[in-house]
């Protein structure tokens, strides 16, 4: 959308594929929506950890009088006095917990890890009564840096993916290679910082618990949760109605809210714990550190011989979630021979986990550097260099794709952004100012993972229905675009579906994550729909009353509250007639879906997209600006075009941040990451943003699930690293192979 | 934060009186002592709120053009103001670059001038600082210090006064009123930011219990007005503490420097006046040559406190970049982004 | 020690009990008001997610001291709309896209009626940019929000028009 468009305030349309505002934009806009901490029962007291300022070691003493000596302060938890869990913490949970530190015993295995829990009568009392605890430590020496690390060998990186691909012969392709380029690129730990910090607020009811807290998968929680406190799955209940933000963070189980469960459980009232800004630097997660090398074997025609990608991925010192940045060239250019392999190294440092495109976006910006490199050696345009390179079949398997509409996306995207007349070298582009201008670009891809889910559609007697599944609105807008794919499936306006989600006791959603839950949820809603509307079907037809009685094998079509035969359009009879002469007051339709696993062998299924950057330089104080952005993305079929031009625009500008803002800065002499706020940790702020275009390419994908849908929440970060990398080298003659880029990378 | 106890004296003296009580500390807006309470840095034990107190939150202009601010001007009212900004535009320039929009609308003058370092180690209780516990050493000596001083820093202490307000400050000879047990007295700005040398607590020349009531701009520095400009360089187009920064302005006659004046920003534990600089610009043309030696003069006892000789260039480049952009003449209307690189004019740059 | 505070929250007065001179402007609306709107994004004035209008200005309600507010007019996201109408900032950032997850919204849209109040940005996106600089939203809603506060500007300008005429 641009600044010149003409804003209007109509409706759009009622369907799916229409750009429908917000359904929570009302309450998103007046302050009613109601996040986690927004919630205060009665009697509620505050919880506030304290935290470790050692990266590795014991805690040796903790002042507990003190902190029990100022007003106001209930309680103090150390190790000495946390109550039992009925899981053993330093076990995994799976499928996909991990070991988490809740004061089991007093070693500190990170800096910022919490060592006890203060809860009091109100947030000040609670805050300075953390302060007060004067932690004296044993400390050891910490791990922080590529050269202190244990290496090891992972079983996996990510979640549960392989750590090596290989097919083709990689030392035989680069012997024969007319040139080899050899690169090192290195990404830094980046911490997700949504603006919403995590939060809980606990209630306990006997062995009830009722949980406010911001979740990416509610189902999951709701078991993991009840194996720590002993309980069985239904006896929590997680709301999550609204999350400020997850990006992955909020997914996963952390130890302080365990921490603030067991509080309020112990002292039997509802208890809030909202961690500090600079607490969320450690104990929930956050994108490791990579140190990636590149090896591109180049034919004199410009092709690839052999691409190897190697990736030293950072994780924790006690669990493993490694960045699987390597695989990132897995299933992008074409090349006979591939080998992508991880390596572990171990640090004192929290657990890293998924973060926005996890290992596509550290693994990306590598690779696009490296192709746009390996372009330049070959003499060629960076755009003609890819399409040179472009994989028809899924490289390695030969596999086809589920759709891949990516020759539209680097067409239409190079038109917009005018890529033709390109010079090839670098420095050779002012503006009137004087800065210096460059223009790159990055292949964007992120896989389409479908994750099982459940849902419910209700057709009331009043023609409208209700729709239910347990999912989580963190932004990309699920509210309203599953709304939309339950509206169609029932042949409804989206106006007539009422939609309940974000608590677990509806049926299990999934999870909303991997940029999977639109498709996931929307699947579920959507056989759900389809199911009421065949119990429906099956009422009219059977019923010698109705207009469509014996329509049979020929079949009805729901449309705007109506069944119509498909053969005969002037046969039709509304929901509400159909309901009312069976004497029902609904139609309970339901489905647990996943994707066909016969089209998930026989596909390799992406989303894809290109991504243009154009970059100023100050060629003198080395000032970076991204003056312009064109992304082009192809995902599948489009709910709703607003929403995902949302999402494409959030991903490029956190592209903007990976490449030039993002990074914890830590002292490895203690561990610490010396910048874990807001003013030094940076991230873009409007003035960085001057201008962003994302173009939706049609794609018609009948193999991803029933409803064509793959997701868009994560690709936008993929490409846009590289392309503004690569345009600062086309600006500067300057090559970016470590992020983020600083004024003195530029300047020399 | 600690409890502490809240007093609103009703004038001056009142407030003098209750700041002489050891643990006392003045409140302006807050928006940097509540932070640093709240991370535990300060822990005092009285606020003497100062916002109230009458007749300190005014612009008055002296019969002889010369201009008084009192200590409660919000930041962004001085900036706004329109005869200000036309006088002292750099002034005007760089209160815009700090900070946001929000801070500016509550962030005093006086609290300006008083606000603390941002080195994250002064920051962080449980590293060594001098600063904050006398004696206990400094861990930002070889630690992480990417955007220490360059200047007049020591062994003792690297860190940098982060205000850019006080650059232009500095540069245009303001003077601070301060009031105390001991009565009234003033200071030029440039003597009010102390060098850390052995002492690095003592960060400024306010006694005990003083009180900053106003802040003065002479006349002379209104002659700067058509030529003067500040820049700053961030890591992020807005919403950041300088890199480096620098104030530049000129007087121009005929073609012919009359008087020059440049100060340096987040280079030194207080805003850098370059004097040897300003004095080789007096008389000169406004080249490229004169602003480039000028600059080297300006650093010429620069030397790296750790990871940041990038900073020295750095520094020596955007003060030539700030003269020729004053040279060029104060833009009409205040630049969209300011102080920003990106919003200079047409071939300002000089090195590429 | 025990404080008492006058405020107007959203035109309406109150007194203020105050037991704790601790107590920040954010904290004072979201934990004793029951004001959850105003948003806590970082406690130290550097992402401006809580921010409200004081006297009619824009400030970070983190880094405020309600024991120094005595007497203060406070106003906050709950306060903005007339009933069930939207006020034109709220309308415009629906229309244009110009939040995600809504966590940085209460504080990016007082902001912009902070700004427009100020009258420095006039129509230009740059400025508008800039002024809106100190609201960090991390989905990354800011070209919606840009678009959003110019929109917002003209109709409000256009409203006054009309009524002066
Ligand atoms: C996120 C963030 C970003 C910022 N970015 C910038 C930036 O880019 N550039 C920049 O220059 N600044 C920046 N600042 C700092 C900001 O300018 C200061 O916090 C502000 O100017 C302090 O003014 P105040 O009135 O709030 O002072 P307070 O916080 O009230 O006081 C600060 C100190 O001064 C003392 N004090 C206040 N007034 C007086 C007086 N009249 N006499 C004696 N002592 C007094 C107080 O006791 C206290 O020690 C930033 C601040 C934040 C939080
Ligand atoms: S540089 Fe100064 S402020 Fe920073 S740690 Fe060292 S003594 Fe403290
Ligand atoms: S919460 Fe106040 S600025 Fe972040
Ligand atoms: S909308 Fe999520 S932080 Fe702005």
């Amino acid at each position: 959308m641009s600044l010149d468009a003409p804003s209007t305030n109509a409706r759009y349309g009622s369907n799916a594929g229409q750009p429908l505002t917000r359904r929570d934009g009302v309450l998103k806009v007046t302050g009613r929506a109601t996040y986690a901490a927004d919630n205060h029962p009665d009697g509620m007291l505050y919880a506030v950890t304290a935290v470790s300022r050692i990266a590795r070691g014991r805690v040796t003493s903790l002042d507990v009088e003190a902190t029990k000596a100022h007003p106001g302060v209930v309680e103090v938890m150390t190790p000495a006095s946390r109550p039992p869990l009925a899981h053993d913490p330093d076990e995994k949970m799976p499928p996909f917990g991990f070991r988490i530190e809740v004061l089991q015993d007093s070693t500190v295995r990170y800096a910022n890890q919490p060592i006890a829990l203060v809860i009091a009568e109100t947030l000040e009392a609670a805050t300075e009564g953390a302060a007060l605890l004067n932690p004296q430590y044993d400390a050891d020496e910490p791990r922080t840096g590529i050269d202190d690390g244990l290496r090891f060998d992972p079983p996996a990186v990510g979640v549960g993916g392989p750590p090596k691909a290989a097919f083709g012969d990689v030392e035989a392709g680069l012997a024969k290679a007319a040139q080899v380029l050899e690169r090192d690129y290195v990404t830094p730990a980046q911490y997700h910082n949504a603006m919403e910090p995590h939060a809980v607020v606990a209630e306990w009811d006997g062995d009830h618990v009722m949980l406010d807290m911001p979740n990416q998968a509610l189902a999951m929680s709701c078991a993991s949760y009840a194996t720590y406190f002993g309980i069985p799955p239904e006896n929590v209940t997680i709301r999550s109605p609204f999350l400020g933000g997850g990006f992955g963070s909020k997914a996963i189980i952390n130890g302080p809210q365990i921490l603030a469960i067991l509080a309020a459980r112990a002292l039997k009232r509802p208890v809030k714990l909202v961690l500090s800004r600079a607490q969320m630097y450690g104990p929930v997660g956050h994108r490791g550190g990579t140190w990636q090398k590149l090896r591109i074997g180049l034919n004199n025609d410009g092709q690839l011989t052999a691409l190897h990608h190697k990736s030293i991925s950072a994780t924790s010192s006690f669990d493993d979630f490694l960045e699987p940045a390597a695989n990132a060239s897995t299933h992008l250019y074409a090349s006979p021979a591939l080998l992508s392999e991880h390596e572990g190294i171990r640090l004192d440092t929290g657990t890293p986990g998924p973060m926005r495109a996890p290992g596509e976006a550290s693994g990306s910006a590598a690779l696009e550097v490296a192709i746009d490199e390996a372009a330049d050696a070959c003499g060629m345009d960076p755009l003609d260099f890819r399409l040179h390179n472009y994989a028809e079949t899924e490289p390695g398997s030969g596999r086809p794709f589920s759709s891949k509409a990516l020759r539209e996306c680097y067409a239409e995207g190079a038109k917009r952004f005018g890529w033709a007349g390109r010079p090839l070298a670098s420095r050779q582009m002012r503006d009137k100012n004087g800065f210096l201008v460059g223009w790159g670009m990055g292949t964007a891809l992120f896989p389409c993972p479908h994750f099982p889910a459940e849902a419910r559609a209700t057709l009331r007697a009043d023609g409208t229905a209700l729709v239910e599944t347990a999912g989580a609105d963190m932004g990309q807008g699920a509210w309203t675009a599953l709304a939309q794919i339950a509206a169609e499936a029932l042949g409804l306006d989206p106006e007539q579906v009422e939609l309940h989600s974000g608590i677990s006791t509806l049926p299990d959603g999934g999870i909303a994550g991997g940029s999977g839950h639109t498709a996931s949820a929307g699947l579920a809603l959507n056989n759900a729909g389809k199911d009421a509307i065949a119990q429906l079907s099956e009422l009219a037809t059977n019923d010698p009353a109705s207009p469509l009685f014996g329509a049979g094998n020929i079949g009805v079509e729901a449309r705007a509250g109506r069944l119509y035969r498909r053969d005969d359009e002037t046969r039709s009879e509304s929901y509400a007639e159909i309901l009312a002469r069976a004497g029902r007051r609904e139609i309970v339709g339901t489905a647990k879906a996943s994707r066909d696993p016969a089209a998930a062998e026989a596909h390799a299924m992406f989303s894809h997209g290109a991504v243009f950057a154009e970059v100023k330089v100050d060629p003198d104080l080395g000032q970076i600006r991204v003056t312009r952005l064109v992304g082009a993305f192809a995902a599948g079929r489009i709910i709703n075009p607003r929403l995902v031009e949302s999402q494409y625009f959030g991903g490029m500008i956190w592209g903007v941040s990976f490449a030039l803002h993002e990074e914890a800065i830590i002292d490895h002499r203690t561990g610490r990451i010396m910048n874990a706020d807001l003013a030094e940790y940076h991230v873009p702020i409007n003035a960085d943003i001057p201008s962003l275009e994302a173009i939706l390419i049609p794609e018609n994908d009948p193999f991803v699930n029933a409803i064509g849908v793959k997701g868009v929440g994560e690709i936008g970060i993929t490409g846009t690293v590289g392309a503004i990398a690569n345009a600062i080298w086309h600006a500067t003659g300057v090559r970016v192979r470590k992020f983020p880029v600083r004024l003195e990378d530029i300047i020399g | 934060m600690n409890r502490f106890d809240f007093i609103a004296p009703h004038n001056i003296s009142e407030a003098v009186a209750a700041a002489a009580e050891p643990g006392s500390a003045y409140l302006a807006a807050g928006t940097n002592l509540l932070d640093l309470m709240k991370i535990g840095v300060s822990r005092p034990v009285r606020l003497i709120d100062i916002t109230r107190l009458p007749g300190l939150d005014r612009i008055e202009w002296q019969p002889d053009g010369g201009v008084r601010i009192g200590a409660m001007v919000r930041n962004s009212d001085l900036a706004y103001d329109p005869r200000f900004a036309r006088t002292f535009p750099a002034v005007a320039e760089a209160l815009l670059s700090g900070a946001s929009a929000q801070l500016r609308n509550a962030a005093t003058i006086g609290g300006n001038l008083m606000q603390r370092t941002r080195c994250a180690y002064f920051q962080d209780t449980a590293s060594a600082c001098n600063r904050r516990v006398p004696g206990s050493g400094c861990d930002a000596l070889h630690g992480e210090n990417r955007l220490h001083a360059v200047v007049g820093w020591s062994e003792h202490c690297i860190a940098t006064h982060p205000s850019d307000f006080c650059v232009p400050l500095a540069a245009l000879d303001a003077v601070v009123e301060l009031e105390g047990p001991q009565g009234k007295r003033e200071i030029p700005l440039e003597d009010f930011h102390r060098l850390p040398g052995e002492t690095p607590e003592q960060e400024t020349a306010l006694a005990p219990a003083e009180l900053i009531v106003a802040l003065r701009l002479p006349a002379e520095a209104a002659r700067f007005a058509a030529n003067a400009r500040y820049l700053k360089l961030r890591e992020r187009t807005s919403y950041a503490f300088a890199v480096v920064s620098a104030a530049a302005a000129l007087e121009i006659n005929d073609g012919v420097i009359s008087h020059a004046r440049l100060a340096l920003g987040a280079i030194a534990a207080k805003p850098w006046r370059a004097r040897e600089a300003e004095a080789s610009l007096a008389g000169a043309e406004p080249t490229l040559e004169a602003f480039t030696r000028a600059a080297g003069f300006a650093l010429a006892d620069a030397r790296p406190s750790g990871d940041n000789a990038f900073k020295i260039e750095l520094a020596r480049r955007i003060a030539v970049r700030a003269l020729i952009l004053a040279a060029e003449g104060t833009p009409e209307v205040m630049p969209a982004l300011p102080a920003s690189p990106f919003s200079t004019t047409p071939g300002a740059s000089h090195v590429a | 020690m025990s404080l008492s505070i006058s405020l107007t929250i959203n035109g309406q007065p109150r007194t203020i009990a105050l037991d704790d001179p601790r107590v920040t402007l954010l904290d004072l609306l979201r934990e004793r008001l029951d004001l959850t709107g105003t948003k806590k994004g970082c406690d130290r004035g550097q992402c401006g997610a809580c921010t409200v209008l004081v006297d009619g200005r824009r400030i970070n309600s983190c880094l405020s001291l309600v024991a120094s507010l005595d007497g203060a007019d406070v106003q906050t996201i709950e306060g903005l709309a007339d009933g069930d109408a939207l006020h034109p900032v709220q309308a415009a950032f629906i229309e244009a896209d110009g939040f995600q997850c809504g966590y940085c919204t209460p504080g990016q849209i007082m902001s912009a009626v902070g700004l427009i109040k100020e009258g420095h940005a006039s129509g230009d996106p740059e400025r508008v940019r800039e002024l809106m600089s100190g609201n960090i939203c991390r989905c990354g809603a800011y070209q919606g929000i840009t678009e959003a506060v110019l929109e917002a500007q003209k109709v409000m300008a256009d409203k006054k028009g009309r009524n002066a005429a």
